[in-house]
C-alpha cells in the first residue's frame, strides 16, 4: 500500500470515528490533543487501526506513538500488504 | 419533623411519545404504542410484540466521548432527564452550585453485555471491545452517564429493584430527601428495548402472544389477557424540599406524600396478595390520608394472568368499599419494566394535570377479581388531586408512591 494512501485511509476513520474534520488530521499534530480523547479514547483508536489493517499494536508500543506521523509510521512498518 | 418532598420537574421518552406534550396526547387520546416485530421470530422468540421507540440521534447534542459510554438505555434517560431539569428550571449553573443527587432504576444492559461478549469470542482480543463497553455493560450504565454528563455532585447510585426499579428510586431519593441528606434528587428509571434484553423473559412464557392485535395484546384486568408486551425507553422526575422548591421559586407541580414497600418473601416469579397488600397499606398509612381522598389509582397491572388478579385482590382488600378509578397504563405502553415505577407516575401526573383518566385499553371483560374494581375501559374526563401508584418485581419486591397534586 501506498503510504499517501494509508495515511488517506486512517485519516478518513479517524475523523468518522472522531467527528473532525480530516483536515485537522496533520503529521506533526499531538493524537491525543486533536482527537480530544483520553487514554480512554487512544483505547478505541487502536482498536479502529488494528480493524483497519490487521495488526496489532501492543500497549508498550504505544509510548512511542505520540503524532499522527507516528502512527503513520508505525502502520507503515507493520502492515503486511504493502 | 420529615421534610416535606416535591416533584418540580418530569421528562418522559416512551413508546407513546418523545417528550411530555406528545405523550400527554397519546394518553388522552388512548393511544398503544404496541408493534409486532417479525424479526425477533426469528430469533426463536415465541412472541414477537414490543413496543415501538426509535433511538434518539443524540449526535450534534453530546460529544462522541460522550455518547461512547452511553447503552441503548442512556440514550432514552438523557433525553427524559435533560427535558426534566428544563421543566424544573434547573441549569447547569444552579446544578454545579449544589450537591444534587441521582437515583435511577435500572436492571440490565443486556445488549451491550452481549455486543461486547460477541467481540471478545470473534476477535480474541480485549483491545477490540473498545472504550465504551465496560461503562455501557453495568447495571449502573445510566446513573454514571447521567451524573457525569449532568454534572450532579450528590448521591450517585442506581436502584435494580425489578419491576420496581423506577418506583424505589423515586421512594428512596424522597427519604433521602425527608432525612436532610439531599436536598434535591434526579430520580428516574430507564429499560433498554432489544431482543437481547427480554429473549431469556420470553422464553418463560410470560409474553402475549396475540400477535394478530398487536394494539390488543397489553390488555391488563381483562379476562381474556394472555401475558405482557415489552416495553421500554427512560422517565425522569425531579424531586427537592418543599423548602428548596420554594426558595427558589420553581413551580412545585405535585408532593410525594406516601412510600411503602414489602418483599413478598415467597416465589421468585410469581406474586401473591399479602406483599402488595402490605405495600399498599404502609404508603396511605405514612401519607397520613383518608383513603377516600386517592382519586386513581396506576396499577401495576402487566396483563398477566396471574399478576393482574392478585394485585386486584390486593386492591379491593386495601380500598374496601372506596372505588377510584383504576387503570393501568401498560394496556398502552406495554411493559416498561425497570423503567415503568418512574414514568407510570409522570402518566399519572400528566392525567392528574390535565384532569382526565387514560382507559384501561382492551379491559372488555371482566374476571372475577376485576370485577370488583372500577376499571375504565374509555378515558374519563375528571379532575382528581392524589393519585397511588403500584410497581412490583420480580423476587417480590413491591413499591407504591402516593403524590398529591399542588396547584
Amino acid at each position: 500500500m501506498e503510504k499517501t494512501k494509508l495515511i488517506d485511509r486512517v485519516n478518513g476513520a479517524l475523523a468518522e470515528e472522531f467527528e473532525i474534520e480530516a483536515s485537522m488530521l496533520v503529521p506533526g499534530a499531538n493524537i491525543k490533543d486533536t482527537l480530544d480523547i483520553d487514554s480512554l479514547g487512544l483505547v478505541d483508536m487502536v482498536a479502529l487501526v488494528e480493524s483497519l489493517f490487521g495488526i496489532k499494536i501492543q500497549a508498550h508500543e504505544m509510548a512511542g506513538i505520540l503524532t499522527f506521523e507516528n502512527l503513520y509510521d508505525y502502520i507503515y512498518n507493520n502492515v503486511k500488504d504493502k | 419533623m420529615k421534610r416535606r418532598v416535591v416533584i418540580t420537574g418530569m421528562g418522559i421518552y416512551s413508546c407513546l411519545g418523545k417528550n411530555l406534550e406528545e405523550v400527554c396526547k397519546s394518553l388522552y387520546e388512548g393511544k398503544s404504542g404496541i408493534v409486532l416485530d417479525p424479526s425477533r421470530r426469528e430469533l426463536g422468540f415465541r412472541s414477537g410484540l414490543t413496543a415501538h421507540l426509535e433511538m434518539p440521534n443524540l449526535k450534534g447534542i453530546l460529544s462522541r466521548n460522550q455518547r461512547v459510554y452511553m447503552a441503548e438505555q442512556c440514550h432514552y434517560a438523557y433525553v427524559a432527564t435533560a427535558e426534566a431539569l428544563k421543566n424544573a428550571k434547573m441549569d447547569p449553573d444552579w446544578l454545579a452550585a449544589r450537591e444534587v443527587g441521582l437515583l435511577y432504576g435500572n436492571d440490565s444492559s443486556a445488549a451491550a453485555v452481549m455486543k461486547s461478549i460477541d467481540t471478545m469470542r470473534d476477535k480474541r482480543d480485549t483491545t477490540m471491545i473498545g472504550s465504551g463497553a465496560i461503562f455501557q455493560s453495568m447495571n449502573s450504565t445510566v446513573s454514571m452517564n447521567l451524573s457525569c454528563i449532568f454534572k450532579l455532585r450528590g448521591i450517585n447510585l442506581t436502584i435494580s429493584g425489578a419491576c420496581a426499579s423506577g418506583s424505589h428510586a423515586i421512594g428512596l431519593g424522597r427519604m433521602l430527601i425527608q432525612s436532610g441528606l439531599q436536598e434535591c434528587v434526579v430520580c428516574g428509571g430507564a429499560q433498554e428495548v432489544n431482543p437481547c434484553s427480554i429473549g431469556s423473559f420470553d422464553g418463560i412464557n410470560a409474553f402475549s402472544i396475540r400477535e394478530s392485535e398487536p394494539c390488543k395484546a397489553s390488555r391488563p384486568f381483562d379476562r381474556d389477557r394472555d401475558g405482557l408486551v415489552p416495553g421500554g425507553g427512560a422517565a425522569t422526575v425531579v424531586i427537592e424540599s418543599y423548602e428548596s422548591a420554594v426558595k427558589r421559586g420553581a413551580d412545585v407541580l405535585a408532593e410525594i406524600t406516601g412510600y411503602g414497600f414489602s418483599s413478598n418473601g415467597d416465589h421468585i416469579s410469581v406474586p401473591n396478595v399479602d406483599g402488595p397488600s402490605r405495600s399498599l397499606q404502609m404508603a396511605i398509612s405514612e401519607a397520613g390520608i383518608d383513603i377516600r381522598d386517592i382519586g386513581y389509582v396506576n396499577a401495576h397491572a402487566t396483563s398477566t394472568p396471574v399478576g393482574d388478579a392478585n394485585e386486584a385482590k390486593a386492591i379491593a382488600n386495601v380500598f374496601g368499599s372506596h372505588r377510584p378509578e383504576i387503570t393501568s397504563t401498560k394496556s398502552m405502553t406495554g411493559h416498561e419494566m425497570w423503567m415503568a415505577g418512574a414514568s407510570e407516575i409522570v402518566y399519572s401526573m400528566l392525567m392528574m394535570k390535565n384532569g382526565f383518566i387514560a382507559p384501561n385499553l382492551n379491559f372488555e371483560n371482566p374476571d372475577e377479581d376485576s370485577g370488583k374494581l372500577n376499571i375504565p375501559a374509555v378515558r374519563v374526563n375528571r379532575n382528581f388531586d392524589t393519585f397511588l401508584s403500584n410497581s412490583f418485581g420480580f423476587g417480590g419486591t413491591n413499591s407504591t408512591l402516593i403524590v398529591k397534586n399542588i396547584k
